[in-house]
Parts: structure tokens; sequence; C-alpha cells
């Protein structure tokens, strides 16, 4: 078990090495050089020479490889071009928003798309599942940010119950000065017992969280529903209904147990989507997170800054499905003998 | 029985017709939903393809003094901020986002799959390492891979077209391997090497055409989820550039005042949904069709 966590976590490493080695590659060979988007059209031979100075562009290229790697192992990604600052400053400023937002969407993901896809399971052809699978084709279809802004259309501009974007309004921004112990702006008001600034950071979390979970839902209540349906074909579940145990029974506890390992594969795997997913999200809620951060970056050609964010949000991404993978050793104790 | 075992045991083209087309009658009878996303699918084609007759005015002509106007008899889905012609526009833009799925899903499958297929064929070193490289591909959040390479070059249409290929390449070389490793023990393909035939063509005329089934099938579900993923891409200003016509660039600009104007980004979006979902009908279908052991909804 031990040798399994060790080659695992010298696989993340090797790994980690070869995403910032594809980023370092792509922005040298392929056209459109950080120096052009840098200082932009037309510039100068000598803000040319400067430019290239400044980004160490004037070495040769394995040493400036070796440089941009063992620079962004230690957490180095230079200054943003943009606001001057140190890139990781800015990352950990804003990755506490999107940590708090897709962590509560995976828990909203798990707490509805689990129970549907194995209603959608068990009674598999009834209209139930037809409404599920049916709702699930359509789903997929729809982009991202049309499910945002038709939530804002109905819940801001029809109904006026939320509100439009942004974490907390201004007036609770300037006027309640919780302290921000964790980052996450649902557990400081509530540590705070601030409760005004809660439900104001409640009510703007809703959308953004709508907006994700709709999203990813049919993608986990498909998987869902496929695991259960392999499952129930199990002998032990036949054998269990043919001694008459309830049904509840059987499936939440018999079934469902035996889908605990790939239904956290499943979880760790969505991760990535709610991950590329909130780029969008926070593009259009103006949810100060680090999603909306590489987008606007990469918009506005703020190289150092677009290429960190992506390889912190890629090692989180792969950092997640390691523990994930370990988790097996809870879930499963055959798997710690061998 | 399928073209391909009609073609190795050598039975006349005039034997499968009948039957090939009893199937077909049959498949397109028992799956309603393939031939709605067919017929939607042509359609959308056809719009494409016949743009600049459908389109009632330029696309691309700004007209201030008419902007922002509800959907009427003139502008079918009303004008933009710019006084552009949505229902245009939207026409045109068919053309973007279909462009945008071929090219990409033909690039990753012309990469993806020789990777596969001389991984696979040769195994061993070349395997391994192969593999391991497509790998580092698959480590990324699906959506922000293209996001990375996006930053890395550059925005535009262009470039987020490489980086969705690119993103997308080691899933057919996955497939296509394990694909090719099935057909490689295959009786036939040891007989063609017996009988002298070298590596190339064993694997030109032997092994790609009977591995190539579920690189399709993933080709066409992949399609629509491209689609998206490039309107994505150009939404949050990394992809498509002004003034290229992308539905997704649509939506983007007239964010700042679609609670006012909401046809300016609904119409855009409806045309994704619409294709998406088209798609992605006729892909299941295909799945079917070709793979018949695939029964997920059984």
């Amino acid at each position: 078990m031990y040798r399994y966590i060790a080659q695992r976590l010298l696989l993340l490493v090797v790994t980690l090495i070869g995403v910032a080695t594809i980023t370092f590659f792509l922005s040298r060979v392929l056209p459109g050089s950080p120096v052009e988007m840098m200082i932009g059209f037309h510039p100068t031979a000598e803000q040319i020479a400067a430019a290239k100075k400044e980004l160490g562009l004037d070495q040769p290229l394995h040493r400036q490889y070796v440089r941009f790697v063992s620079e962004a192992i230690r957490g180095d990604f230079g200054i943003s071009l943009r606001t001057k600052q140190p890139v990781v400053e800015e990352i950990g400023r804003r990755s506490l928003a999107t940590i708090e937002l897709t962590l509560l969407t995976t828990l909203l993901l798990v707490a509805v798309g689990v129970p549907v896809g194995v209603i959608s399971a068990v009674h598999s052809n009834s209209p139930i599942d037809h409404t599920v699978r049916t709702l699930s084709i359509a789903g997929v279809a729809f982009p991202v940010f049309i499910v945002g802004m038709l939530l804002q259309m109905l819940f801001y501009g029809k109904l006026g119950w939320l509100p439009l974007q942004g974490r907390l309004s201004s007036e609770v921004y300037l006027d309640h000065q919780f302290a921000r112990v964790t980052g996450m702006f649902l557990i400081d008001t509530l540590l705070a017992r601030d409760y005004v600034a809660f439900r104001d950071a409640a009510a703007h979390i809703v959308l953004p969280l709508a907006t994700l979970t709709l999203v990813t839902l049919p993608l986990v209540t498909r998987i869902t529903r496929n695991l259960m349906m392999e499952v129930l074909q199990e002998d032990y579940v036949r054998t269990a209904l043919a001694y008459g145990m309830p049904r509840r029974v059987v499936y939440y506890r018999y079934a469902l147990k035996a889908m605990l390992i790939p239904l956290m594969t499943v979880v760790g795997l969505t991760l990535g989507f709610l991950l590329g997913g909130s780029v969008v999200v926070e593009f259009v809620f103006d949810w100060p997170g680090l999603g909306g951060y590489v987008a606007r970056s990469i918009a506005a050609s703020d190289f150092p800054a677009a290429v960190g964010v992506t390889l912190v949000l890629a090692s989180a991404y792969l950092s997640v499905n390691l523990v994930v993978d370990l988790l097996y050793f809870v879930a499963d104790p055959r798997l710690r003998r061998a | 029985m399928s073209t391909l075992e009609a073609h190795v045991i050598g039975v006349a083209p005039a034997f499968t017709g009948p039957s090939r087309w009893k199937r077909v009658r049959h498949f397109v009878g028992s799956h309603p939903l393939f031939v709605i996303g067919l017929s939607m699918f042509v359609i959308i084609v056809v719009a494409a393809l016949a743009a600049p007759l459908i389109a009632t005015h330029d696309p691309l002509a700004i007209k201030f003094s008419e902007k922002l106007q509800p959907p009427s008899a003139d502008h079918y889905l009303g004008t933009d901020s710019m006084g552009r012609d949505i229902f245009s526009r939207v026409v045109y833009g068919a053309r973007t986002s279909l462009m945008v799925g071929v090219v990409v899903v033909g690039l990753a499958i012309g990469i993806g799959a020789p990777m596969g297929l001389l991984a696979a064929y040769f195994g061993g070193r070349v395997d391994t390492v192969m593999m391991r490289v497509a790998d580092v591909f698959l480590a990324f959040p699906p959506l922000l891979l293209p996001i990375a390479i996006t930053a890395a070059i550059g925005a535009g249409l262009f470039h987020a077209m490489i980086a969705l290929a690119i993103s997308w390449f080691p899933w057919y070389a996955r497939i296509m391997r394990s694909s090719v490793l099935r057909v490689k023990s295959e009786l036939y393909v040891s007989a063609a090497r017996a009988m002298g035939v070298n590596h190339t063509n064993v694997m030109v005329r032997h092994a790609v055409p009977n591995a190539l089934t579920p690189v399709v099938v993933q080709g066409s579900l992949d399609f629509g989820y491209v689609i998206l993923a490039a309107a994505s891409l150009s939404f949050i200003g990394i992809g498509a550039q002004p003034p290229d016509i992308e539905w997704g660039l649509m939506a983007a600009a007239e964010r700042a005042k679609f609670l006012d104007f909401p046809w300016t980004v609904l119409c855009p979006g409806l045309a994704i949904f619409v294709t998406v979902l088209a798609v992605n009908l006729v892909g299941d279908g295909i799945r079917d069709l070709l793979d018949p052991k695939h029964q997920e909804f059984k």
C-alpha cells in the first residue's frame, strides 16, 4: 500500500512537470509569443529587446525551460502584467472563492445527482426514468453561459429575488468587516455571527451554484444510473431481494455500498468539469475566483497570470484525484491488505 | 451482416444490398430521436451552406439607427447593440460552429489515431512513451487544457481550435490503441503477416479499417461537446474575436444589457442548444448503429 502511494506521488510530480513543459513549449513553439502579448503591436526594436530581457527570452531555450519549470515548482509564476503584482498573491486571494463554489457544488451534486441516478436505475424504463434521461439529453446541450444568463433573467430580472452577480453587496462589503478566517464567506460570516452578511453571501452564491450544478448534473446522474444498473445485475442483489429484504435496504445499503469506489472516482473526475465550468460561471456572475481571473488574463494577454493560474488549477485537479485514489483504501478494506 | 464481414468472406454486394436497406429501415423505425436529430442536423447544415441565400441582411452591416430592435417582420430575430440583424448572424454563425466541430474533431483524430495505431501495433517502448505523453494531456481538467493552451498561444478562433484539438487527441490515441490491440490478435492479421505482407500494408489495409469504428463513434459523440466548448471559449473572450460571427461571441457582446434586450443573447444561445442537441442525438444514433454491443440504456 505504501509503495503504491509513493508511486502515485512520484507520478503526480512527473505529470506536473509534464504539464508545465507542455505549457512552456506551446508558448514558445506556436505563433504568438509572450513578447507580443506584453507590449502589443508595432513595438520598436528596443522595446522588444527590453521585454525579452525582462521575460528571460534572450537566454537559450533549454536554460529558459529549466528556469520556467524550477520557478513554477516553487510557486513563482512571476509578476502579473496587468496588475503588476506577484501572480502567487493574486491566486492566493482568489482561490478560496473558487474553492467555496466548487465544494458546495460537489456536495449538491452528490446530494441530488446520486439519488436521482439510483431512482432512475431502480425504476428503469418507467416514466421517471424516461423523464430523467430526456432532461439529461437536453441538459448537456445547454451552454453554461446561457444557463447562467437565463437564471439571471428569471431570478434577478423578473422576480428580483436574488442579486445579479458578485460575492457580496457593496453595502455589506463596506459595513460588515467580518474576519476572513477561512476565506469562504459562508463560513466566515457564521464564525463572526454576522447573520446579515451571511444572508447576503448566501444570496449571492445561489445562482452561480445553481448554474454549475445544473450543467454537471446530467453527467453525474447518468454515470450513477449506469453504475447502479450494473450492480443490480449482481447475484447478491437478486438473492437479497429473493429473501424478501426491503427494497430500500437492498438498494441503498448493499448496492450503493458496492458503488462507493466508482462513485468516488466520478466525484473526482467531476471536479475537473467543475473547474472548467467554473471559468465560465465565474465570468458570467463576476465571481472573484480563479476561473474568471484566468479568462480575463488570457483576454488581456497577461501571460504569467494565465499560465500560473492554469498550472495551479491543473495541480489542484491532479491532487484531488490522487486523494480520491487513496481514499479507496479507506472505502475498501480488501485493498489495504494487498 | 456488416459490409466489412461481407468484404472479408467475399459475399457479393448484391446480397448485402436488400438486407442492409432493411437493417437501416428497422434502425430508423426504432430510433425516433435519431431521425429527429438527423433532420435538425440536415437543416442546420443546409442553412450553413446556403447562408448567403437565407440571410435577410448583411451579417456584418452596422446600423446604429436600428440598434436593439425587438424581433419584427424586417428583422426576424431583432437587432443587436450595433444594429446588426441577429437572424442573419445566427445563420452565418452555423458556418463557424460546424466548421469548428469538423476541424477540431478531424485534427484530433488525425493526430490521435495514428499515434494509437503505432503505439498498439509496435507495442513495447513506443507504446509506453506515446501513452505516457497522452496521459500528461489527460491529466488536465477538461476545458481547462484548451484554456491553458490558449493562455500560452493567445486568443483567437484559430488558436482556440488548435487548443481544442490538442486537448482532444489523447482520447483518440487511447481509443485507437485499444481498438488496434483487439484487431491485432485477429487471425486475418497474423495470416497477412505470415503471407509476407509488410507492416505498413498490414496496418493500413487490415488494422485501420477494422479498428476505426470506435474512433468514428467517439468522434460523432464529441462533435457537440467541441461546439459547446468552442462557444464557451468565445464567450469568455479567448476564442473567436470580432469580426468573426460566432454564437458564443454574439452572446458575450450583448452581455452588458441582456436583461433589457433578452433576444440578443437568447437567439445565439438557442442556436447553440439546438445544434448541439441535434448533433448529440445523431451521435447517439451512430453509436447504436455501429456498436450494437453498447447498450447504455437497457
